[in-house]
């Protein structure tokens, strides 16, 4: 057996879901017996057996990645539960394990999962997938790249139809649910921060919170972005959204207007009379930077 | 020799980790603290506040990064995503030295977050000094590797931890992040002397040590970072200082995390077994000596 062998069998036992009673599975999905797996590559000692060995390993593995889960969706938990969290969770990580080096990346797949598998959220599959957009998109700002801002000078030179570029960090979520709101309160119930260290997870992480009243369906255009490294959300008007989704996506401004009026079905005169006012609300954010060489070459 | 070419010839001192709970006692205290060690991991992003914070402290503070992820052990080629952001934060925090551990954690692109103990095999061995070296000439550093604590082993090994540690060092080249906590926990679960493994350790490899507490179970002891260092930790420390030399040292306190001056003053602790030092605890170095064949064997420096 080389190492490359050994390692994914170990890797493939310590990833086998934990019974409900949180101990390592005596058989694999397909029927084999984890113990005879075990024992042909583990060494037991005067203490523990082979498979009470890994199975150690097994609860770790379980109990870092579901705790840093539940860390990073309380909101998805609020509006499903725990028990159905539970179960979502631990077949999404089945399913979708982990292929980064850091634990920030354990849930980018999560929405796409979700819309995979609607009867694990049902029957609040759209609020479930609303919420999980906003506590990711909260998760990818966080930590993104910040360029200059363009200045009032930059702007007054942009040019006849120019194009502009939002900073990294602000993310447009159009939304069926008012979870902005729902995140905030859940927020306010539990605050805590955790690093990524290298010392053992002994327990999940379970918070017992008083589970919030879930909102009712209500259209909702948010940006998801940052001031002085703190997130914030703040709402748009539809015009104003679709606007700004445009120009994200590389349109120039008058192809963000026709976008913004096709998309909200309003007059031009309508989105063309509040330009004035959102750009310099906009630009007093900070939200247009100047285009990087590596930006460019994206275009 | 606490200086030396594994940790850029510097004298650290005592650190502590850079944890998020301290940060406010941190910059409105400003307390003096001879070093921090971050988790490289943790600031290995494009921006916002880690990198915010990051640069306040590298103002004020000197910064050794130690990760969590790279897994030398690991079969699979290094990840040069990891590796590109590994290097861009090695060029922020200017860190004199950079540690990670001896161990695995991925396979097939797919990661396990833990670290987890290696096939102490001749090929396992050759495999990962050739990573280290890699990333070594990637990111520009010295590296030292750590050891970790187990709970498990495997048929295939060949040889001890020990062995297989001074193996890997030598056929890398590279430094020893010796974890005496860690080699407790690990002598305490397979049976054998930590004196055993202290004393076969190079000490011109020695780059920085690390201490930290447990947890014991019936059975087993785990690798918690929840609690002040253990006396029989501290007679491991005493015994590698005495090894070593006053080497850099970093507590390691990663859950339930007390109060900053909690930590700091117990990872002080650590400054009364130095040379010169007044040893209060009365703690000593574990007594048994250190046969001289055994210390300078691995002595051999590489051109």
């Amino acid at each position: 057996m080389n190492l490359e062998q050994l390692q994914r069998i170990v890797l493939g036992v310590i990833q086998q879901p934990l019974t409900p009673s949180e101990n390592m599975r005596r058989r694999t999905r397909d029927g084999k017996s984890i113990k005879k797996i075990v024992e042909k590559v583990i060494k037991p000692n005067d203490r523990l057996t082979s498979f009470e060995r890994l199975e150690i390993y097994n609860r770790v593995y379980w109990f870092r990645i579901l705790s840093s889960l539940a860390e990073d969706f309380p909101g998805l938990r609020a509006v499903i539960g725990q028990r159905q969290f539970d179960k979502v969770i631990a077949t999404y990580l089945r399913d979708c394990p982990s292929e980064s080096f850091t634990l920030r990346n354990l849930g980018s797949r999560l929405e796409g999962w979700i819309r995979k598998h609607p009867r694990y959220t049902s029957p609040r599959t759209r609020l479930a997938l609303d919420m999980v957009r906003l506590e990711w998109a909260d998760i990818d700002v966080f930590d993104s790249a910040e360029f200059p801002a363009l200045s009032e000078k930059d702007l007054q030179n942009l040019g006849e139809d120019p194009r502009f570029v939002l900073q990294p960090y602000i993310r447009l979520l159009d939304l069926a649910y008012p979870v902005d709101e729902l995140l905030l309160t859940i927020r306010e119930n539990e605050e805590q921060e955790n690093d990524i260290a290298s010392n053992v997870v002994l327990e999940r992480v379970r918070r017992a919170t008083k589970r919030p009243r879930l909102p009712k369906a209500r259209k909702v255009y948010l940006a998801v972005h940052r001031q002085d490294n703190v997130n914030y959300f703040k709402r748009l008007e539809p015009e104003g959204f679709a606007l700004l989704r445009a120009l994200q996506e590389g349109k120039t401004l008058s192809q963000g207007i026709e976008a913004s009026v096709k998309w909200t079905n309003r007059p031009v005169d309508h989105v063309t009379g509040q330009l004035r006012a959102w750009f310099a609300n906009w630009s007093s954010l900070g939200w247009f930077c100047k285009q990087t060489e590596r930006q460019e070459q994206q275009r | 020799m606490p200086a030396n070419r594994f940790n850029g010839y510097t004298n650290y001192g005592v650190g502590i980790g850079l944890r998020i709970p301290h940060y406010n006692h941190i910059f409105e205290k400003k307390p003096v603290v001879d070093w921090f060690e971050i988790i490289s991991e943790n600031f290995m992003v494009d921006g916002g506040r880690p990198l915010r914070v990051l640069d306040q402290i590298l103002d004020q503070y000197r910064v050794v990064q130690h990760g969590v992820s790279m897994y030398f052990g690991s079969a699979e080629p290094l990840n040069r995503e990891h590796l590109r952001r590994l290097k861009t934060l090695v060029k922020r925090t200017k860190t004199p030295w950079l540690t990670d551990h001896l161990c695995w954690g991925s396979v097939d692109g797919r990661y396990s977050h833990d670290l987890l103990p290696m096939p102490y095999t001749f090929e396992a061995a050759k495999r990962t000094a050739q990573k280290i070296r890699e990333v070594r000439d990637f990111v520009e550093v010295p590296i030292a590797v750590e050891n970790v604590s187990s709970y498990a082993e495997y048929h295939v090994s060949e040889m001890t931890e020990w062995e297989f540690l001074n193996e890997v060092v030598e056929e890398a080249d590279c430094g020893i992040l010796l974890d005496v906590n860690n080699i407790y926990v690990s002598s305490q679960n397979h049976n054998f002397d930590p004196l055993d493994y202290l004393n076969s350790v190079p000490p011109e490899r020695v780059a920085q040590i690390h201490i930290a507490g447990h947890s014991k179970f019936e059975k087993y002891i785990l690798d918690t970072h929840d609690h002040p260092v253990l006396d029989p930790v501290w007679q491991l420390y005493a015994r590698a200082i005495e090894i070593a030399g006053p080497t850099a040292t970093l507590l390691e306190w990663d859950d339930r995390i007390p109060s900053f001056d909690e930590v700091h003053n117990e990872a002080l602790k650590a400054k009364k077994f130095h040379p010169g030092q007044n040893n209060p605890a009365g703690l000593r170095p574990a007594a048994r000596p250190l046969p001289e064949q055994t210390r300078f064997v691995h002595t051999k420096v590489r051109a």
